[in-house]
């Protein structure tokens, strides 16, 4: 896929006392990833091509994508698509590419939420209610060994942008 | 289009109160905020600054101070050139009661298009408040290089 022309939308920058190692496997690893993630669990296939999946607690498919780039502890960039009908078809790719970069003793985690045409801020606003609450939570595993317990509604906004443009949703 | 601002929310395992005093307490910026103080009596009307060793960095004045709730101040940059003459910008911190966690977003806004000191508080606010999310949460300061923020002579 050629990812030259997607345009970051969304920015998360965290600062996280560990180590790239630790932060790189929180990313990717399932068993770890429930714990900050909405209790979703990542299951990666970490080489270019590999299937990237996420599911909820119950198992569900919820996002489906694959690997583009990977290059460990440093840098992963993976399409990351809701398991939504006609999402993709309407809206493009949502392509994530997660940036570790030690920084003295911490490390600095970015995120960054790509697409390949412009977004509203109504569908855009579901990733920016949620990537806050997940990198606070894998902050605070990492430092304290116990995630945040952050109970969120629905990103309503979004969801109500997705059904005006005929995308189901649950 | 989007107005240019920069918007940064964080989960902290905290109390407002403590949340409020983490913000308002010179003592305790000058642990997290890279050495700065930040110097006001917050009430509505009074001066605000920002105080880096010898040097005032930042100044402003206290637009609403409803403790432990909200916070905004104005906020026009000193030290640099280029960004010293970019127009007084403004600060507003919102504190929310999450379940048992506090929820902090903080709203910087009012820059010029294709501002530089826009560019400047996005490098700086993460590792701002990721050091305060630290000291609050475990005790420990998070030691993060100035020169690793990548703004121009904040070294």
């Amino acid at each position: 896929m050629n990812i030259a022309k997607f345009k970051p939308a969304i920015v998360y920058t965290i600062y996280i006392a560990s180590t790239p190692e630790k932060v790189w496997q929180a990313l990717t690893s399932a068993e770890f990833s429930r714990k900050y993630f909405f209790g979703n669990a990542v299951e990666v296939d970490l080489k270019v091509g590999g299937a990237y999946i996420v599911r909820t607690p119950d198992g569900a498919l919820h996002i489906s994508g694959e690997v583009i780039e990977c290059n460990p502890p440093k840098k992963l960039t993976v399409t990351f698509n809701v398991n939504w009908p006609a999402l993709v078809e309407k809206l493009g790719p949502t392509l994530v590419t997660y940036e570790i970069e030690q920084t003295g003793e911490a490390v600095k985690l970015t995120m960054l939420q790509s697409h390949d045409r412009p977004l509203s801020d109504d569908i855009l606003s579901g990733g920016r209610q949620g990537w806050p609450a997940i990198f606070s939570s894998l902050k605070s595993v990492l430092e304290t060994g116990n995630a945040l317990t952050i109970k969120m509604a629905p990103p309503q906004r979004m969801l109500a942008a997705l059904k005006q443009l005929g995308i189901a949703t649950p | 289009m989007r107005k240019p601002e920069f918007i940064y929310v964080s989960y902290i395992e905290t109390t407002p109160e403590r949340l409020w005093e983490a913000l308002t307490n010179s003592a305790f910026t000058k642990r997290y905020w890279f050495d700065t103080e930040v110097r006001s009596d917050w009430k509505v009307g009074s001066p605000f600054a920002l105080v880096m060793g010898d040097k005032t960095t930042d100044t402003g004045a206290i637009l609403e101070a409803d403790r432990p709730r909200r916070l905004s101040y104005t906020f026009k940059h000193q030290l640099f050139e280029e960004m010293r003459n970019e127009p007084a910008t403004k600060v507003v911190f919102t504190i929310e009661p999450h379940g048992k966690i506090v929820k902090l977003t903080v709203t910087h806004e009012g820059f010029i298009e294709g501002s530089k000191l826009l560019g400047a508080v996005s490098k700086g606010w993460p590792a701002i408040l990721s050091g305060l999310k630290s000291l609050l949460e475990t005790g420990e300061v998070l030691a993060i290089p100035p020169d690793a923020l990548g703004i121009e002579g904040f070294d």
